[in-house]
């Protein structure tokens, strides 16, 4: 689904990605640890080239990303939620999720709109369809994100730390969409700092540290008997 | 010295007219400001050095320049270059017109670089292009933003209009000179022209204040 062969990324002079390679496959939900400043967000932002690679070759679907006429393509199966949610402020709720299906995909309005409750129904938030983010708690912005992702009807979602911006007390509703979301089968690709997350759902687990992928393996495996040193010593801090 | 109020409201009403003219073409101008400022705004914003510094020329020597001279390089000059004269109104208008196109290209520049990119990333990651963006998530959230400074420029535009009286072009400026020429009421004649331009000028601050609290409750 995503490939990610030998990707090297530097912002001027400091090299951030070195070296990656990772193929995430169909119904995988892919969690990558890292201290802050690992580069992980970095690789989850070359997935849909947010972040242009400085070498190597992202490969989404088949389609390699490094040629422009794949890329609004790409974006359209590879969803994405970030950590400060990026809803559109000025858009009620339901704008805000119909917008790119009617302009990207070409749905009338009544068909998106009729997704769009769909999803905020799933999402918990049915209610809110006429609201303004500014008006929505963070958990519920973050749901509303998703739901707007989910839209598109992607085949992968990425998320950057989407928990990270959130009150304690929220942090669990925007798991459960996610949990749910891992359980109909949605390919996934987490960055996170939400450890219990990661035991339960990850499917493989990702160390990134210095630009590289340190370790990976089954959650179990990782933070029960972490092979690398750098490993070991992140997971007893925060564990 | 006396001051002779006959003849202020004997000129009222061809004062009131010419005032007129001059909201008139200070709407164009800046209406056509709008256009140029919005067109060069984006095209600083390009990946290409060479559209960014076509850009910043555009502007460096729009504001770097007198309006007056340039009102003067429109209206004589031009006709040297085109070959047959341009009237007062169609010089006045461009040169105002291009004149703000360079200080709104700034204010819609400021307004959209105010605008959080991770709005532009959000539309991007949809598989929205970077037109669709900007149309419908950057530009909506910059246009609140540059309210204030666009009713600043309509003020500057409307009293820098008084300029274009050096060309003939017949605004108020240049209808009270024209009165004061048969009356030499200067005192009456000019003190009335202030007025008539302070008036304006209050209004339009008024206006944008209401526009301002109406989009921000939104």
């Amino acid at each position: 689904m995503i490939k990610l062969e030998h990707v090297y990324k530097s912002f001027g002079k400091l090299e951030v990605l070195r070296d990656i390679n990772l193929h995430v496959t169909q119904g995988e939900v892919v969690v990558i640890i890292g201290p802050s400043g690992s580069g992980k967000s970095t690789v989850l932002r070359c997935m849909n080239y947010l972040e242009p690679v400085t070498k190597g070759h992202v490969i989404v679907d088949g389609m390699d990303l490094a040629d422009k006429n794949n890329l609004n393509k790409v974006r359209t199966e590879v969803g994405m939620v970030f950590q400060r949610f990026n809803l559109f402020p000025h858009m009620t709720v339901l704008e805000n999720i119909t917008l790119a299906p009617q302009k990207v995909r070409a749905q009338s309005k009544g068909e998106a709109e009729a997704i769009a409750l769909e999803l905020l129904e799933k999402v918990g938030l049915a209610d809110k369809a006429h609201a303004y983010p500014p008006q929505l708690s963070g958990g519920q912005q973050q749901r509303v994100a998703i739901a707007r992702a989910l839209a598109m009807k992607p085949k992968v979602m990425l998320f950057d730390e989407p928990t990270s911006a959130l009150d304690p007390e929220m942090v669990h509703e925007v798991l459960d969409v996610m949990k749910s979301l891992a359980q109909d089968g949605m390919t996934m690709v987490v960055v996170t700092h939400e450890m219990g997350f990661a035991k339960e759902v990850a499917t493989r687990l990702l160390f990134v540290d210095e630009g590289q992928i340190l370790e990976e393996g089954s959650p179990k495996d990782i933070f029960e008997q972490p092979k690398n040193e750098r490993t070991k010593s992140f997971l007893s801090k925060i564990l | 010295m006396s001051f002779n109020w006959n003849l202020v409201f004997d000129s009222w009403p061809l004062l009131i007219e010419a005032a007129g003219v001059t909201v008139k073409i200070t709407a164009l101008s800046v209406g056509i400001g709008f256009l140029i400022g919005m067109i060069i705004s984006l095209l600083s914003l390009s990946r290409l050095w060479i559209i960014r510094m076509l850009a910043k020329v555009y502007v460096d020597v729009l504001r770097g320049t007198p309006l007056l001279v340039q009102i003067f390089l429109i209206y004589f000059i031009l006709p040297l270059l085109i070959g047959h004269r341009i009237d007062p109104y169609f010089a006045a208008v461009t040169a105002c017109g291009l004149n703000s196109g360079a200080y709104v290209s700034e204010i819609f520049r400021a307004g959209i670089q105010a605008i959080d990119n991770g709005q532009m990333e959000a539309g991007r990651s949809l598989g929205l292009s970077w037109g669709q963006t900007m149309r419908y998530i950057i530009m909506p959230q910059a246009f609140k933003q540059i309210i204030p400074p666009l009713g600043n420029e309509f003020i500057a535009m409307l009293k820098d209009s008084s300029l274009v009286s050096v060309i003939g072009f017949e605004e108020l400026t240049r209808r009270g000179q024209l009165i004061i020429a048969k009356t030499y009421g200067s005192l009456e004649i000019w003190l009335t022209v202030a007025f008539i331009y302070l008036v304006m000028t209050l209004s339009i601050s008024q206006l944008v204040a209401y526009l301002e609290r109406k989009y921000k409750t939104k």
